[in-house]
């Protein structure tokens, strides 16, 4: 049981990240390795304000704007200097180490006595005093549970704007996007601030969750939501009643499962790293068997 | 009107597969004119084409709209007046939208791409009045992706987006060129009345003889980045088939086709 709520913890808080690479990876066509700075960048930020006494839900709407800057200066390298997709994102991937350090002032910080959005007083209103206390080992799956609807809706919501039809435009088919007398750089640019902007929310709230930055805390995110992202829209491709964004987030819970079984199967916590890898080539092995097949 | 006034384009330069492709090329097409523009592979109709909609760059020399010179406007700018049909079916559609949503985008050209709803349901029996006079039986598929359909509704679908909206100049890059036969003459068909209910000055370039003979008020036939046959009014009208592939034939004999 213990297992299962933390693999749903975990899940539902890449998903996040993940929904976020789904914008760069799926419709921009862009491997954005960003991330791999951006999500510690949104730990270690929500980390020292709420160590500065801002309120803990006040740090995900913050992270996220702070996200979005990050994306806007990938996107900026990317478009206007003209530096290959991959390279601006290990460009800022790299810069970030450093600034997320120097926001810390050190390689670790932890938060262990403060209130959170998963740890306050409201909540133990609620769960451990109040008529949900039969759910008090879920109340951090519950939290998450409506941080994540409130993601999901509100990015189904945004591809369906006008701007949104535009982002979606650029991966597909960026001619149609000029001959609308729009610039397609803007549009990118758009979506990678959108993604950044939800992998450092997701950062802010693992930060919550786990109770300290570590500067070493980004190193994979970036494979990690790749494979979900992979895992919801090719495993999950035939399954019509859900939406992408809910395929991803549910690709997102599959992969931190298949870790955790792994882990348990009898690997060490160090192996943890080679193990994200890994099962992350064996994905891309899998789905690209399918395409052939589908082609042959 | 458009003007192109002195335009010089060299590809590779500096080196030694330097290759001029227009050498003081001049051309003017007026308001509501309907030019046909054919002419061999590397005569320069495309690159004339894209000089217009600012894709690549003259080295020299100005291209005029109205009188105003939009040499310093970017792609995306000039687009805001500029629909232009590309020779592959699957340039002026976005094939993982629907039909609705692709004719929403359409549409809004020329409107911020801001925060609104992409897609007006009020708008759904307009856009199908338009699509039904296509005849395509497009009108049922308003919720199929654009990337089921088959090339000639896909152009089809192309050409209606790009001249939903008001736009001075219509630019058709060999837009029948990827169909076959009888969908290129229905789409052929198509564009020249869209060109003449909405009165647009259109730029076509064609690899088909007949295309260029039957339609359009003006035929100019490119070659080295040169207009060496430039015909409109009465004598465009009596023209043959017959006459301009001995042009085109002389052309390619001296380039020893």
């Amino acid at each position: 049981m213990a297992l299962l709520i933390s693999v749903l913890e975990q899940g539902l808080i890449y998903g996040i990240m993940a929904l976020g690479m789904y914008i760069t990876y799926k419709i921009l066509d862009f491997p954005d390795m960003t991330v791999d700075g951006g999500f510690p960048f949104g730990v270690v930020l929500a980390v020292v304000m709420i160590r500065a006494g801002v309120a803990p839900i006040l740090t995900l709407p913050i992270c996220f704007l702070a996200g979005c800057l990050i994306g806007t200066i990938t996107g900026f390298i990317n478009v206007v200097f003209k530096v290959r997709d991959l390279l601006a994102g290990i460009i800022m991937m790299t810069a970030l180490y450093s600034v997320n350090l120097r926001i810390a002032g050190r390689a670790n910080l932890p938060m262990y006595d403060y209130y959170t959005i998963f740890d306050n007083k409201f909540l133990d209103s609620i769960f451990t005093n109040g008529p949900l206390s039969f759910l008090v080992s879920f109340r951090t799956v519950i939290v998450l549970l409506v941080i994540m609807i409130v993601v999901k809706v509100a990015l189904d919501w945004y591809l369906n704007t006008k701007s949104g039809f535009m982002l979606r435009a650029v991966g597909d088919n960026d001619a149609l996007v000029t001959s609308m007398g729009v610039n397609k750089g803007m549009v990118r640019i758009t979506g990678l601030a959108v993604a950044n902007g939800l992998v450092a929310l997701s950062g802010s709230i693992y930060a919550q969750q786990q109770g300290y930055f570590d500067v070493s805390m980004g190193t994979g995110t970036a494979v990690v939501g790749l494979a979900s992202v992979i895992i919801g829209t090719s495993l999950l491709k035939k399954v019509s009643f859900f939406r992408v964004t809910t395929s991803v987030v549910i690709g997102s819970i599959i992969y931190k499962g298949c870790v955790a079984l792994a882990i348990k199967a009898g690997l060490q916590s160090t192996d943890l790293k080679l193990v994200t890898a890994v099962l992350f080539l064996v994905i891309l092995i899998v789905t690209m068997d399918k395409k052939k097949k589908v082609k042959g | 009107m458009l003007e192109l006034k002195n335009i010089c384009k060299i590809y590779n330069s500096g080196s030694v597969n330097e290759m001029c492709l227009f050498d003081d090329f001049n051309l003017t097409v007026p308001d509501k004119q309907f030019v046909a523009v054919v002419g061999s592979n590397g005569s320069g109709k495309t690159s004339m084409l894209n000089v217009i909609c600012g894709s690549i760059d003259a080295d020299r020399g100005d291209v005029i709209v109205n009188g105003t010179n939009i040499n310093s406007k970017r792609d995306f700018e000039r687009h805001k007046i500029i629909g232009r049909v590309y020779q592959d079916p699957s340039k002026g559609t976005c094939p993982s939208m629907n039909i609705l949503e692709n004719m929403s985008i359409a549409d809004n050209k020329g409107k911020p791409y801001n925060l609104g709803r992409g897609v007006n349901k009020q708008q759904v029996e307009r856009y199908k009045e338009m699509l039904s006079q296509l005849g395509l039986g497009l009108e049922d598929k308003m919720y199929t992706q654009v990337g089921s359909l088959s090339g000639g509704q896909r152009q089809a679908l192309a050409l209606l987006m790009s001249t939903m909206t008001p736009i001075q100049f219509l630019i058709l890059d060999e837009h029948t060129a990827a169909l076959d036969p009888k969908t290129a003459d229905i789409i052929m068909e198509l564009t020249e009345k869209v060109v003449r209910e909405k009165e647009l000055t259109t730029i076509m370039v064609t690899h088909n003889l007949r295309y260029a003979v039957e339609y359009g008020d003006r035929i100019i036939m490119m070659h080295q980045g040169k207009a060496i046959l430039d015909r409109e009014g009465d004598s465009k009208k009596s023209i043959s088939t017959e006459e301009i592939m001995k042009v085109f034939n002389e052309i390619s004999v001296e380039c020893g086709n």
